[in-house]
């Protein structure tokens, strides 16, 4: 501990990036360049976050980290026992407790108050970047609000399936201005995306790029009038907890053909199933 | 009456190199105007300048827009101009692939330009998208495919169907039948004068193929080494050229 400097990253760094976040905070759904560092894991592991969740995080603050919705797979106990051992930071797996929430692919389903701060990994912040290859010209299109070519893709996604396929990174348009990538989060967690009480930075560690949401900003996910967007999920509940409003991963529980749905956000499962819930495949 | 294009004094200078020097021009609402002349003359730079692609050193290019009568386009702000770009003014490429998106469908790439400007109804989209493919004699069982299956004729009218789509009143083209034989050529001509006369579309048509502007063009020019040298009524300029260099042109064309 002793041999780190707080959060690992050096004092001006996170003047740097507090000073992105700011920016990102004052444009909302902006990309806000900055110098982003190298950190002790690969591209593609939360290298974004990280830098985010270091340059936010003070003495007081409790750390949770979720990875795809749980708190115990390698992603999120290697990232939560980095700031244990680099920032001595109080860490819980509980929603309620955390202060400054770290993220992969998924919104926590207990609402969020005022005071949290929720951290997206961001691989491809660009919402742009598979149908124009040139940043140029993505930069143009976004500091001229010309956002037409973000439906064609809904529109090809229409002609080839008969429906919007596209179920996680749904583009945004937020406060009626910039069109946003909400990182790989499922569609179903989109509508929490606006008018949130917490706080959302999104951090893109390869691609040098952050964003930020503050809170209750207006989010509205992109579609067409007679193709309306839907947050879709597994229709069923889980089999552990019970639950029907939450989403669910979909296990392979043997080699016949058996499967069960399951909360992907362990700790409201559990919790839920602390509180006497019970599934149907609940030991 | 006002001119639909009024080009003064414009001038393109690549260093030292002279890209095209002191062109003027007006071009009336239905008017198609031809420019030819050899490689190298400067016919792609005056278009490119006079379409917003490239800024000329000197000269204006006035537009008499629909809400505010005639603007200079070079000093018009940037937002405004990309915003004629997709309404009013359209822009064929000589090759089909650099005016498509090669990974969206036929109809993707028709409801581009329609989405580009506000429509939101997937099913109103999806029609008129069918409908272009119609008009330029494309099956609309192929709207869900991808340009890389068509041929390069399907490709350059679909190209035009994209231009087309959302109505234009200006319409540039860089040599739109190059690369395409014969046969595919005279059918693409005669569905783009169709169209030009149905429309009442005014059209520069930048080529070096003779043919073409006897075919589309009211009017010609005939450039060399970046200067008009010769200009007029396209058959005047064709049956009696009065430049040796339009009389060299005129007479270069193989006879069969």
């Amino acid at each position: 501990m002793s041999n780190y400097n707080f959060a690992y990253l050096d004092e001006q760094t996170k003047r740097m990036i507090r000073r992105a976040i700011l920016k990102g905070l004052a444009i909302p759904g902006y990309q806000v360049p900055f110098a982003s560092r190298e950190m002790p894991m690969p591209y593609g592991w939360g290298t974004g976050g990280v830098q985010v969740s270091a340059a936010v995080l003070t003495p007081e603050d409790t750390f949770k980290v979720i990875d795809q919705g749980a708190d115990d797979t390698t992603n999120a106990v290697s990232i939560r026992t980095f700031f244990e051992r680099t920032a001595g930071v109080e860490t819980t797996t509980a929603t309620c407790d955390a202060t400054v929430i770290q993220t992969r692919h998924r919104i926590p389903e207990e609402a969020l108050q005022e005071g949290q701060i929720l951290v997206y990994q961001v691989p491809i912040p660009e919402p742009l970047r598979f149908l124009e290859p040139r940043e140029s010209e993505t930069r143009k299109m976004h500091s001229l609000e010309e956002y037409g070519l973000m439906h064609v893709k809904l529109y090809e996604d229409i002609s080839r399936h008969g429906h919007i396929a596209t179920s996680y990174a749904y583009p945004v348009k937020v406060e009626g201005r910039y069109v946003m990538d909400p990182s790989p989060i499922p569609k179903f967690d989109n509508p929490k995306l606006g008018d949130m009480a917490a706080i959302q930075l999104f951090g893109a560690g390869r691609e040098q790029r952050i964003y930020a949401l503050p809170p209750y900003t207006q989010v509205v996910s992109l579609d067409f009038e007679d193709h309306p967007f839907e947050a879709s999920k597994a229709d069923h509940p889980c089999g552990m907890c019970g639950a029907t409003d939450s989403y669910l991963d979909e296990l392979i529980v043997d080699d016949a053909g058996g499967r069960m749905f399951v909360c992907s956000d362990t700790d409201y499962c559990e919790a839920r199933q602390a509180a006497g819930h019970k599934g149907k495949d609940a030991a | 009456m006002t001119p639909l294009l009024s080009v003064q004094g414009i001038t393109k200078r690549y260093g030292n190199h002279i890209g095209c020097a002191d062109v003027s021009f007006d071009l009336y609402p239905g008017e198609v105007m031809g420019i030819v002349g050899e490689s190298g003359s400067g016919k792609s730079t005056l278009l490119n300048c006079m379409a917003g692609h490239l800024t000329p050193d000197a000269g204006q290019v006035v537009f008499d827009t629909r809400t505010d009568g005639p603007r200079d386009t070079i000093t018009m702000s940037e937002p405004e101009r990309r915003m004629l770009g997709r309404t009013d003014w359209a822009f064929v490429h000589q090759h089909a692939r650099d005016g498509l998106r090669m990974g969206v469908s036929a109809g993707g790439n028709v409801g581009e330009r329609l989405m580009a400007v506000g429509a939101r109804h997937y099913g109103d989209i999806r029609e008129q998208a069918t409908d272009w493919l119609g008009r330029v004699e494309i099956d609309a069982s192929r709207v869900d495919d991808r340009p890389t299956t068509f041929s390069g004729g399907m490709q350059q009218r679909l190209q035009i169907a994209r231009n087309l789509v959302t109505g234009p009143r200006l319409v540039f083209m860089d040599e739109p039948t190059g690369g395409l034989d014969v046969s595919v050529q005279a059918r693409l001509l005669d569905l783009l004068r169709g169209l030009v006369r149905d429309m009442g579309l005014s059209a520069i048509i930048v080529t070096h193929d003779l043919a073409v502007v006897r075919l589309l063009a009211d009017r010609l020019m005939v450039m060399k080494d970046g200067h008009v040298v010769e200009a007029g009524l396209t058959d005047q300029v064709l049956d009696d050229p009065q430049h040796a260099y339009s009389q060299l042109l005129v007479s270069s064309v193989l006879q069969v």
